[in-house]
């Protein structure tokens, strides 16, 4: 399957907390392709976010293989893995993350100081602004995280995840924080990202509805994967998704 | 991330906390302003020293007559009378590292002109050599006496501008006539001003006229009294010898019965010998010939003692402003622990920042931050900090130095050296002290910095 944008294989993360030895994760083996739209489900405690972290390249699998977009990152420096982050992936909190004190601008530039495109200053904010109006935030630029409702943060950390362009966007909770309505709104947005832009999306989530806008539904339990099931959604557009995928290499 | 990126995030996360920023910097700005301050008023008092030291005459020597002081005993002037005007020719004669010397005759007479009156610090019977010995040759009005008035004891001296001022209300006093201690002088010439010495005493208030004058006509009766003693003793002695055949026993004492006929050839003493160097490293030299001479002169055999001492008068200027030094090193010692406090203040605050801030730094970290693209941001941070305390400490110093400049009159020298060393010191307190916080947030481990509540 060349165009799997994830593949795990027999993936085991155990953590060591001095005589004791918690198998958190225990053998996940999984592909995921180009542009899709996966939710995460499970109990609590069935190592979601533990997976997350791995799939974020945040943290290392005991064992087995992770491929993201082509390449083994299980085995890779920090700082290599730092770059992946930067370049390929957008992780969305359940609790934002936002600097404080700091406008929404700035938030999304942020990652860009550790880019080393020659992007100049003013590139920068244009394109931040960008997406900052993609999220429907283009009046609330030089707000304050303190300025703004709880579903706005959560925008602006969104256009945060999407600077650098990344195929893929992991959020763990993503909606954990918010009311419903404003949960829609950001489904709403993640839709609309993955349908429109091409970007894959992968959440975790306890709720229901919010699985729902998902194709492709995972559930853990107990570290490994309980079941896997696709709903035939809307038909795809593979080459769409191929085209804006390239775009954003 | 590029030098620029490093520097903009962080002023941006020292001024998203411009209150503690500042009070961290504090520490910083007293520790540099202190040691400016301390190397500026340091600086400018020795300045002032060498400056002094050049007004006093740099390669001066004196001569005392007494052994020299040891311990706690000074030099007893007019103790023993073992320096003539003789010796001083001699050395001029003979030794070849001497350039110039002069004799000197103290005295502390009462100076009257018209209705007012004036005790100068210095009233000194000298020859005209004097002033070559000062290298103060030029006068501000009339002559120098000569070498005939010396040999004459005549009536005149010059005269320092502070005595202008006190004694003549500023006008032109040559050729006036002043009373010393009762006797006439004509005023014949006017110093040059010269200022303070090193001791702080007023240089210019001063009076300078032959020796003979001011030994036999001044001080006759008072600064030279052992000589006066030992001629009424030998003159009581010869009077008590009624026979006439007797006065061949004292030759001495009838050649110095009288006041008014100068130059007793044994009773010649003076109370110093002032001369000059050749140059500054012909002191030591001089001071070996004159040594050898006054030795062979006063007939001391080997293992005598010297029955007068030598003098540099660098010498004493170098004490004080070894003294001088010695304090303003002490000072920059304080001020410097200062600046270490300060450093232990930065470190305090920075390790508090990034334990504040661990949440921001896992976030970075998640967006793609390498450990060292953290360390380099809070070095930078803490650097910028000491940087800024630093300028602002700067300016601060400055001030101070200014101030203590115009209120208290101290001296007081800019230094560049004083400058960029502190701009240096403090990006090195920053880093120092930086490094330690900068260090710890790099070795975060992103997850559970993200998790930090
Ligand atoms: N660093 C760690 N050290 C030890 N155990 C850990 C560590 N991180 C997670 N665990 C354990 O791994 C298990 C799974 O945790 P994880 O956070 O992945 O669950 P989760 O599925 O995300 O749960 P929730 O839905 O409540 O967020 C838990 O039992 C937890 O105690
Ligand atoms: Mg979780």
């Amino acid at each position: 399957m060349p165009d799997d944008l994830v593949k795990l294989h027999d993936i085991r993360r155990t953590f060591h907390m001095g005589e004791i030895s918690v198998h958190v994760l225990r053998g996940i083996s999984l592909e995921i392709e180009r542009g899709a739209y996966v939710a995460l489900t499970g109990s609590s405690g069935s190592g979601k976010t533990t997976l997350m972290n791995l799939l974020g390249c945040l943290d290392r699998p005991t064992s087995g293989e992770y491929w993201l977009d082509g390449t083994e990152v299980s085995r890779l420096s920090s700082d290599a893995r730092a770059l992946i982050r930067n370049k390929k992936i957008g992780f969305v909190f359940q609790n934002f993350n936002l600097l404080p004190r700091t406008t929404a601008l700035e938030q999304v530039m942020m990652p860009l100081a550790y880019t080393n495109t020659g992007l100049s200053d003013r590139d920068a904010r244009e394109r931040a602004a960008g997406l900052l109006k993609m999220v429907g935030l283009g009046e609330r630029m030089d707000h304050r995280p303190s300025q703004l409702s709880g579903g706005q943060q959560q925008r602006v950390a969104i256009a945060r995840a999407l600077i650098n362009q990344p195929p893929v966007l992991f959020a763990d909770e993503p909606t954990g924080n918010l009311d419903s309505r404003t949960t829609a709104e950001i489904l709403e947005m993640f839709d609309r990202l993955n349908r429109t832009e091409g970007i894959t999306i992968i959440l975790v989530t306890h709720d229901p509805t919010v699985a729902g806008h998902a194709r492709r539904n995972i559930r853990l339990r107990d570290g490994m994967i309980e079941s896997d099931t696709t709903r035939e959604g809307p038909p795809k557009e593979i080459n769409h998704h191929r085209r804006v995928a390239e775009i954003a290499e | 991330m590029t030098i620029r990126k490093t520097l903009s995030t962080a002023i941006r996360a020292l001024r998203r906390n411009i209150t503690r920023s500042a009070l961290t910097v504090l520490g910083i700005v007293i520790g540099i302003a202190a040691v400016i301050a301390m190397m500026e008023i340091g600086k400018g008092s020795s300045g002032s020293i060498a400056k002094t030291i050049a007004s006093m005459g740099a390669n001066n020597l004196q001569i005392f007559p007494g052994t020299a002081a040891t311990g706690g005993v000074s030099f007893g002037g007019g103790t023993s009378l073992t320096l003539t005007a003789e010796d001083c020719e001699a050395i001029l004669r003979e030794c070849s590292a001497v350039a110039s010397a002069a004799p000197l005759v103290r005295a502390r007479p009462q100076l009257v002109y018209q209705d007012k009156n004036w005790v100068p610090t210095f009233v000194f019977g000298t020859t005209p050599a004097y002033l070559t010995v000062r290298d103060w040759a030029q006068l501000a009005e009339g002559d120098i006496f000569t070498d005939a008035d010396v040999r004459n004891a005549s009536r005149v001296c010059v005269v320092g501008q502070t005595l202008v001022r006190e004694l003549f209300g500023g006008e032109n006093p040559v050729g006036k006539e002043i009373r010393v201690k009762n006797v006439a002088f004509t005023v014949m010439g006017v110093l040059t001003p010269k200022g303070a010495n090193a001791f702080g005493m007023d240089q210019d208030d001063i009076l300078l006229a032959p020796w003979t004058t001011i030994k036999y006509r001044v001080s006759g009766q008072s600064n030279a009294s052992t000589a006066t003693t030992a001629t009424t003793t030998a003159s009581s002695n010869s009077a008590d010898t009624t026979y006439p055949g007797a006065a061949s026993v004292f030759p001495a004492a009838s050649s110095s019965s009288t006041g008014d006929n100068p130059m007793p050839p044994r009773f010649a003493n003076i109370d110093q010998i002032i001369m000059a160097a050749t140059s500054s490293d012909q002191i030591r030299p001089a001071m070996r010939e004159v040594t050898a001479l006054l030795r062979e002169r006063h007939r001391l055999q080997p293992g005598e003692a010297d029955d007068f001492s030598i003098r540099d008068m660098t010498e004493s200027a170098n004490a004080l402003a070894s003294t001088t030094n010695m304090m303003t090193n002490l000072l920059l010692a304080v001020a410097l622990i200062s600046l270490v406090v300060g450093g232990v203040g930065i470190m305090n605050i920075m390790l508090v920042s990034v334990t504040e801030r661990t949440r921001e730094i896992g976030l970075r970290m998640a967006v793609g931050a390498r450990s060292r693209d953290i360390l380099r941001q809070f070095l930078t941070e803490a650097t910028l900090l000491c940087l800024v305390g630093g300028l602002l400490g700067l300016a601060l110093g400055r001030g101070a130095a200014l101030m203590v400049q115009k209120f208290l009159r101290w001296p007081v020298e800019s230094s560049v050296e004083a400058i960029v060393a502190s701009i240096v010191v403090s990006a090195f307190v920053g880093i120092v002290f930086g490094f330690y916080p900068a260090w710890k947030a790099s070795r975060l481990d992103p997850i559970e910095a993200l998790r930090y509540e």
